[in-house]
C-alpha cells in the first residue's frame, strides 16, 4: 500500500505536469477556408445529432474531393464535440475561433444564445439554420446572426395555418384546443409568444405540456394530461430522445396521429419509426429534400461514403436529418462562394463570410447547378431579413418512411414580422448597450 | 531536504499562529500567486484564459463553498448547483434594478440572497443527518431549478428563458458582457476567488471553523461542550451558500455571459461534490486541486490527439477523455480516499526526509 501511495503521488504529479505543458495551440495552414463544426455525437441528443453532423461533414468533404474545395481553395473541416451542452459549446467556440473560423453552426438554441453577443465582437457570423433566436431574423439589429431559411415563429404560424386549412379557415379555429408539447429549454419555449398571440387572435385554447430535458424519456405524466384534456391537435417541439418517446406515448394513449404535427427537428425517420406502423399519419414540418435522388447526394455516396472517408451509415443518406445537415453545408458553401465573388479573395475571413451570407441568393437554377434541384425552397437573404426564405412543407409518416403531403406553405409573415421586430428591439433594450449596426449593406 | 522547517524558530504568538507558519509554504504560495497574477496574464492566450482558467477558478470557489458545509461541518449537500443559481439570478436581477452600481459589488451582494436561501434549506439539518439530509438538499435543487424555469420575473420575462449579461465597465475597462476581454474577466475572477479563499481559510481555523469541525466530528459532544447546533449548522449553510452564490454569479457574469436554468442543474451539484471529494474533504487547497482535476484534465486530454496529429473523431476523443478521467477517479479514490490534499501531505512528508528516508 505504501508503494501504491508513492505511485499515486507520482501519477498526480505527472498529470499536473502534462496539464501544465499541454496548452492547445492554434495552427492553421493559410491556404484553406476553415469551417469548425460544433456537433454532438454523444449524450442524450446524439440520436438526432449524429445524422446532422454526418450530413454537414459529408457535403463539405464531397466538395473537397470533387471540386478541390470552393473556388479552388479546400475547406478545412474540424468537428468539436459539444454534447448539446452550452458550456462545452462555448469551450469549442473559444478553442476554434482563433484558427480563422468563418462561421459557427451551434445546433443548439442554448449555445446560439451564448454566441449571439460574441459574434459581433469576434467578427464571426453565426448561422443557426432554422433554430436559435427567432428575432435574429431582423438583420438591422443582428447583422452577425443568420437563421435561414426559416424561424421558429414562421414554423409555428405554418402549423396553425395548416390546422386552419384542415378545419376550414382561420375562423373555425375558435373554441378549438391545441396542445403544445415541448422541450423545456430555450428551444422549446421560443415559439410560445407567437402561439399565445395567435391563440388570442383566433380564439383557440393553447395547452402547454413542458418536458424537462432530464425527463425526456419519461413523458407518461404529460401524455396522461393530454388524454385528459383531449386537445384537437398536438404540436411538438422536440429534439433528441424526446421525439421517439413522445411518438411512442402518443401511440400508447391512442391519440389520433394525423392530428399530431412536429416541428422540422421532430421529423427524423428514427423518431417516427419508434411508433412503427401505429405512428402512420404523424406529420412533421420540413424544409429540406427527402430521399437521395439528387446528383449531389449521389456524389457524396460515391466519393465520400463508399470511399470510406466518413463514418456515415450508408442507409442514413437521404433521411430527413441527414439531408438537413447537407442543406446546412450547402448554405455555408454558397456563403463562401458568394463571399469569394464579392471580395475577390480566395481565402476569406469571418467578416467576408458575413457579407457572403447576407448576399446569399440560392435560386432554383443555382440549386439545379449544384445538383440539388428541388432540394430546398429558393432562399434570398437581405440585409433586413436574415431568414431568407420562409415557406415549409409538411411530410407524413406512412409507417415506413416520410412522404411529402403538402406543397410549400407560406407562414403568416404579416403577423410574424412585426413580432420579430418587437422582439429584436426588446432584446437590444434588455442587453443595452447593444451595438448599433455599423456593417454596410452588401447589396 | 528542500522542504524542512528545521531552524525556523517562532518567537512570537503571531508567527506561531500564521496561516502559513513554514517559510517554504510562504514562498510556494508567493510563487503560485506570482504565476496567477503576472505570468499567466502575460503568456496565456484567450482560449486558456476564457475556457480553462476562468471556469477553473469559478469551480474552485464553488468547491471551497461546498467544502465549508460538507468537509468542515459534515453536512452532505446536493443543492450546490441551485445555490449557485440563486447567486446568479440574484446578481442578474440586481443589475437590472440597479444598472449603475458596480457589477463586482452586486456579485458580492448576490451571495447574501444565496446565503438566506441556503439557511432556510439548512433548517432540516437540525433533525436529520447524513444521506437523509442529502435528500432534502436534493429537494432544494429541484425546487429552485423549477423556480428558475417557471418564475418569469427572475429572468425578466425573456422569450428564451435565459439570463443574458449586460455590458458593464469599471474604471473604463469593460468587465462583463461579450465585449469584455478574457484578461479583464480573468483578473476579476482571480481577485475575488483569492480574497474569498483567504477569508475562508482564516475563518476555518478560528472559533467558528473549529465549532463546525466539532459538530462534524461528534455533534452530541459538541453540544455538551457548549456549541449550539442550531446557530452553528445554519451558519455553515449560510457561509457555504454565500460562497457558492458568488461563484454562481461569477460563472454567468464573467464566464458564460448567458445562462439557462439547465446550467445550474443537478449535474453541476454533482460536479462540485466530486471536486470536493477528489480534492479532499476539509481542505481549502484540495478544492483547487479537485477543480483542476475535474475541469482542466478533460480539456487537456481532448487536446492531446490534436497535438500529436492523430486523426480520430471528435466523439471518440470525448469518449476516451471520459474513460481516462473515470479510471483516474477510481484509481485515486482507491489509493487515497482522502483526496489530493492528503496526497499532497504525503508528498510533503516524503520531501522532508528526502533523500534519506527512514
Amino acid at each position: 500500500m505504501k508503494h501504491l501511495k508513492t505511485w499515486a503521488c507520482a501519477t498526480a504529479l505527472a498529470v499536473g505536469v502534462t496539464a501544465g505543458a499541454v496548452a492547445p495551440q492554434p495552427a492553421q495552414a493559410q491556404d484553406t477556408n476553415y469551417v469548425p463544426l460544433l456537433t454532438y455525437r454523444t449524450g442524450p441528443f446524439a440520436g438526432s445529432g449524429i445524422h446532422i453532423a454526418n450530413g454537414m461533414n459529408d457535403y463539405l468533404q464531397m466538395l473537397n474531393e470533387r471540386d478541390g474545395g470552393i473556388g479552388g481553395v479546400p475547406i478545412a473541416i474540424e468537428e468539436c464535440e459539444t454534447s448539446y451542452n452550452a458550456q462545452k459549446g462555448v469551450e469549442c467556440y473559444e478553442a476554434t475561433k482563433g484558427k480563422g473560423a468563418l462561421v459557427y453552426n451551434p445546433y443548439s438554441t442554448g449555445i446560439t444564445l451564448q454566441l449571439i453577443p460574441k459574434a459581433s465582437v469576434d467578427k464571426i457570423p453565426v448561422l443557426s439554420m432554422g433554430y436559435g433566436l427567432s428575432a435574429a431574423a431582423v438583420g438591422d439589429v443582428f447583422p452577425w446572426v443568420f437563421n435561414v431559411p426559416v424561424t421558429y415563429w414562421d414554423g409555428a404560424s405554418v402549423v396553425i395555418n395548416y390546422i386552419a386549412d384542415q378545419e376550414g379557415g382561420l375562423d373555425s379555429l375558435s373554441g378549438k384546443k391545441i396542445g403544445y408539447i415541448f422541450l423545456d429549454a430555450g428551444y422549446g419555449r421560443e415559439p410560445i409568444p407567437l402561439l399565445e398571440q395567435l391563440a388570442e387572435k383566433h380564439g383557440f385554447e393553447l395547452l402547454q405540456y413542458p418536458v424537462p430535458a432530464n425527463q425526456m424519456q419519461n413523458q407518461s405524466s404529460q401524455w396522461l394530461n393530454v388524454r385528459r384534456d383531449r386537445p384537437d391537435y398536438m404540436i411538438m417541439w422536440g429534439w433528441g430522445a424526446m421525439n421517439p418517446t413522445a411518438i411512442k406515448e402518443a401511440v400508447k394513449i391512442r391519440y389520433p396521429m394525423d392530428k399530431f404535427i412536429g416541428v422540422w427537428w421532430s421529423a427524423g425517420e428514427d423518431d417516427a419509426a419508434a411508433g412503427g406502423q401505429d405512428a402512420a399519419g404523424y406529420k412533421a414540418l420540413n424544409f429540406s429534400g427527402v430521399g437521395m435522388d439528387f446528383p449531389a447526394l449521389q456524389d457524396i455516396k460515391t466519393l465520400v461514403v463508399d470511399a470510406g472517408k466518413t463514418q456515415t451509415d450508408p442507409a442514413s443518406i437521404g433521411t430527413t436529418l441527414y439531408n438537413r445537415g447537407v442543406l446546412n453545408s450547402v448554405i455555408i458553401a454558397e456563403g463562401i462562394r458568394t463571399a469569394q465573388e464579392l471580395t475577390g479573395k480566395k481565402v476569406i475571413t469571418g467578416e467576408d463570410m458575413r457579407v457572403g451570407l447576407e448576399a446569399l441568393n440560392l435560386t432554383q437554377e443555382r440549386l439545379a447547378e449544384i445538383g440539388l434541384a428541388g432540394f430546398a425552397h429558393p432562399m434570398k437573404v437581405t440585409c433586413e431579413d436574415h431568414a431568407g426564405s420562409h415557406p415549409v412543407f409538411i411530410q407524413e409518416w406512412d409507417g415506413e418512411r416520410f412522404v411529402k403531403v403538402t406543397d410549400w406553405i407560406e407562414p403568416m409573415t404579416d403577423v410574424v414580422r412585426p413580432l420579430l421586430e418587437a422582439a429584436a428591439a426588446d432584446y437590444a433594450e434588455k442587453n443595452a448597450p447593444w451595438p448599433e449596426r455599423t456593417e454596410a449593406c452588401a447589396q | 531536504m528542500f522542504y524542512r522547517e528545521a531552524g525556523q524558530f517562532k518567537t512570537s504568538y503571531e508567527a506561531d499562529q500564521a496561516l502559513f507558519p513554514i517559510r517554504q509554504d510562504k514562498i510556494g504560495l508567493g510563487i503560485i500567486l506570482l504565476v496567477a497574477f503576472v505570468v499567466i496574464p502575460l503568456t496565456a492566450n484567450d482560449f486558456f484564459l476564457a475556457s480553462v482558467m476562468i471556469p477553473f477558478l469559478v469551480f474552485s470557489l464553488a468547491a471551497i463553498g461546498l467544502n465549508v458545509l460538507t468537509g468542515f461541518c459534515g453536512q452532505l449537500s446536493l443543492g450546490t448547483g441551485a445555490f449557485m443559481g440563486v447567486g446568479a439570478y440574484a446578481a442578474y436581477k440586481l443589475t437590472t434594478i440597479f444598472p449603475d452600481v458596480n457589477v463586482i459589488f452586486l456579485v458580492l451582494v448576490s451571495g447574501f440572497f444565496s446565503a438566506a436561501i441556503g439557511a432556510i434549506f439548512g433548517l432540516p439539518s437540525l433533525r436529520i443527518k447524513g444521506l437523509y439530509l442529502a435528500v432534502t438538499t436534493l429537494a432544494a435543487q429541484f425546487f429552485l431549478e423549477w423556480c428558475f424555469i417557471r418564475i418569469g420575473w427572475l429572468y425578466n420575462y425573456n422569450a428564451s428563458g435565459a439570463i443574458e449579461i449586460p455590458t458593464r465597465e469599471m474604471f473604463g475597462v469593460i468587465i462583463s458582457g461579450a465585449e469584455a476581454t478574457p484578461l479583464a474577466r480573468y483578473f476579476v475572477v482571480l481577485t475575488i476567488t483569492v480574497l474569498i479563499a483567504f477569508l475562508i481559510a482564516n475563518v476555518l481555523r478560528g472559533r467558528i471553523g473549529r465549532s463546525w469541525m466539532m459538530i462534524r466530528d461528534m455533534d452530541i459532544a459538541a453540544e455538551l461542550m457548549g456549541i449550539r447546533p442550531l446557530q452553528t449548522k445554519l451558519m455553515a449553510f449560510a457561509v457555504s451558500s454565500y460562497v457558492c452564490g458568488v461563484a454562481g454569479a461569477m460563472m454567468v457574469f464573467f464566464w458564460l455571459n448567458a445562462a439557462e436554468p439547465s446550467s445550474y442543474s443537478i449535474t453541476l451539484s454533482f460536479q462540485i461534490l466530486f471536486m470536493v471529494i477528489l480534492g479532499g474533504l476539509g481542505s481549502v487547497g484540495g478544492a483547487f486541486m479537485g477543480a483542476a482535476f475535474i475541469w482542466i484534465l478533460p480539456i487537456v486530454l481532448r487536446a492531446i490527439p490534436n497535438m500529436l496529429d492523430v486523426d480520430i473523431g471528435a466523439e471518440t476523443v470525448e469518449h476516451l477523455a471520459f474513460m481516462v478521467v473515470g479510471a483516474l477517479i477510481i484509481f485515486f479514490l482507491i489509493v487515497e480516499p482522502h483526496g489530493f490534499a492528503r496526497l499532497w501531505q504525503i508528498a510533503k512528508q516524503k520531501l522532508r526526509v528526502w533523500p534519506f528516508p527512514y
